[in-house]
């Protein structure tokens, strides 16, 4: 019998950054509501780290903020096994080496999970200290729905 | 003769945002500025007011690349301050965990910056396309570089355990040990670096800088030292406002700083090793040895090199403080509050940081000033293209350009620290 898969869920952000704190959010709804097998983490995105969890991983749901221009609250989601790119953003710093390269770099270094799903949420306010605002922190209970749901469906 | 602008409007593999731009006129360049638009942060600001007990965490936050760099000059400034002698241990521990930024820091940068340049590549993503195996390495060693900072620091990025006086907490010599066959490992690896950054092709490009690094402290440095320079500087932190200032330009969000009397100068690498290569272990002297480096090095195109020798012989040093490591009675020392200025310079990964606080009898902050070694870097960097960048002017705008971008990341410029980089336009007329 071949072992089970890695499941993995990654909340990404900073959670003292208004909206940037949604993936987080999203991790923290999900505390509770998974089979056991399931491993929660919290990260803030560097490449780096990102990369180490992805390593160790067969199916990965990654749970992030993004900015876009859609309406804040907007759910995206992204499938990167099955080739869909995550848009990063250009011109990257070592602080700016984020989801968009740890999902390249781990796709060119062979060690991508065979599941690897990105639920990005657009994000409206990003101030310092602020809070999530509420219809970032509604749609993450939304995304934390939907990754359960899939979870316990799909990519079980 | 046409006049040629490149702009590089957002520099890419530099820490923050930053912008360069170079008019070229005919043959002649005429004009090389780094624009620093990263926001300025106001650490030094906010700090007032403050107790002196919270300088290491506030001050972590103005980098998530080298914030124990910030925790160290930040402490040995208020234990100047307030006549904190620190235990050997402590002293010992602080060097442990900045062997494990510097691994970090330097890794980062030669793989996922530097090396893409030197290899060809747009960046690390392109680069480990082909390169796969060499990627594979340098995440590897990274990881025991986070492994330290992890263990002694609490977590990997904004450690949390370091306090004025040592540590909230010191290691057991036995959560020590568990890092030892990590790092033994990681060693080897490194070796295998400095053979790989070694014999990739440098520019002939060689100038007469001031480096100024700590020394004469008798080894390597990180904590300890005095302020010293190729010239034949040698001061004391506290004499460093003195011969050291900063000063503003329009086009910069970050300060830029000279040598009183003498211009710009250079902390970082090539500093730390020309004025300091005698002092790595043998081991390290050797690589480099085998990596072709002399006693100094002023060519920044091999500041690669010998941050892969720095790496080695930041491994080799953490082996070193875990093998002969005792638990020190108290993790932290301190001693009754009073009023008084403190001052340190410590050397982070790319070069020396420079704190100064004048804290009030109750402990609260008076006074701060923090000088990061990209704000001491920038004349530099601005010299270096003057200088290289007319050599290369019958290039296309596209090479242009990125030689002038490589002539920035040879230095690891850290704009987030500084401001707070970075953007290339080149005018041709």
């Amino acid at each position: 019998m071949s072992d089970p898969p890695r499941r993995l869920v990654v909340g990404i952000g900073n959670p003292d950054r208004g909206d940037d704190g949604a993936g987080r959010l999203v991790a923290r709804l999900l505390r509770g509501r998974l089979a056991a097998d399931v491993r929660i983490e919290a990260c803030l995105g560097g490449a780096a780290e990102l990369i180490e969890l992805l390593r160790e991983a067969d199916v990965a749901v990654l749970a992030d903020a993004m900015v876009s221009g859609a309406e804040p609250g907007t759910i995206r989601r992204f499938d990167c096994a099955a080739g869909g790119v995550v848009p990063g953003p250009g011109g990257a710093s070592s602080h700016g080496l984020g989801v968009a390269q740890a999902v390249g770099l781990a796709r060119a270094l062979g060690c991508l999970p065979a599941v690897c799903v990105v639920f990005a949420v657009e994000g409206a306010d990003f101030a310092p200290g602020a809070p999530v605002s509420p219809p970032v922190a509604a749609a993450a209970e939304e995304a934390a729905r939907r990754i359960a749901a899939e979870l316990a469906g799909k990519l079980r | 003769m046409a006049r040629r602008t490149i702009n590089v409007d957002v520099l890419a593999r530099v820490e923050g945002e930053g912008a360069l731009r170079l008019v070229v006129d005919g043959a002649v360049l005429r004009e090389a500025e780094l624009r620093i638009f990263e926001p300025p942060r106001f650490f030094e600001a906010f700090l007032r007011g403050r107790s002196y007990t919270e300088v290491p965490d506030i001050t972590a936050r103005i980098c998530g690349i080298c914030p124990v760099a910030y925790q160290m000059s930040a402490v040995h400034a208020m234990e100047d301050a307030l006549g904190i002698v620190i235990s050997p241990a402590v002293r010992e521990l602080r060097r442990l965990l900045y062997c494990g930024e510097w691994i970090e820091s330097h890794v980062l940068h030669m793989y996922m910056l530097h090396a893409p340049d030197f290899l060809g590549y747009d960046g690390a993503v392109e680069m480990a396309a082909d390169h796969p195996g060499i990627v594979q390495t340098g995440l590897a060693i990274k990881k025991v570089g986070n492994a330290i900072l992890k263990l002694l620091g609490g977590r990997e990025i904004h450690p949390v355990n370091v306090r004025v006086g040592g540590f909230y907490r010191v290691p057991a010599k036995r959560e020590l040990g568990s890092l030892r066959d990590d790092l033994k490992r990681a060693l080897e690896a490194s070796l295998g670096t400095v053979k790989l950054v070694a014999g990739f092709e440098f520019p002939d490009c060689e100038r007469d800088y001031d480096l100024v690094a700590l020394g004469e402290a008798g080894e390597y440095p990180f904590n300890a030292g005095r302020v010293v320079s190729n010239k034949g500087l040698s001061i004391t932190p506290a004499e460093y406002d003195a011969h050291f200032e900063e000063y503003h330009v329009k086009r910069s969000n970050a300060l830029h700083s000279r040598h009183v009397g003498a211009g710009a100068y250079l902390t970082g690498p090539l500093a730390r090793y020309s004025l300091n290569a005698a002092l790595l272990s043998p081991l390290a002297q050797q690589a480099a040895k085998e990596a072709g480096l002399g006693p100094t090095c002023a060519n920044p195109f091999r500041s690669i090199v010998i941050r892969a020798v720095e790496v080695v012989y930041a491994l080799d040093e953490a082996l070193r403080v875990i093998d002969a490591y005792e638990p020190p009675d108290r993790p932290y020392a301190d001693a009754p509050l009073r009023a008084g200025i403190g001052y340190a310079c410590t050397e982070a990964p790319r070069g020396m940081l420079y704190h100064r606080y004048e804290i009030a009898e109750d402990g609260s902050i008076l006074d701060a000033k923090i000088v990061p070694p990209t704000s001491q870097n920038l004349p530099s960097i601005e010299d270096d293209l003057r200088s290289f960048a007319p050599g290369w002017l019958s290039e296309t705008n596209d090479r242009l350009r990125h030689l002038c971008e490589q002539t920035i990341r040879n230095h690891d410029p850290c704009i987030s620290c500084a401001t707070h980089f970075l953007k290339v336009e080149v005018v041709r007329v």
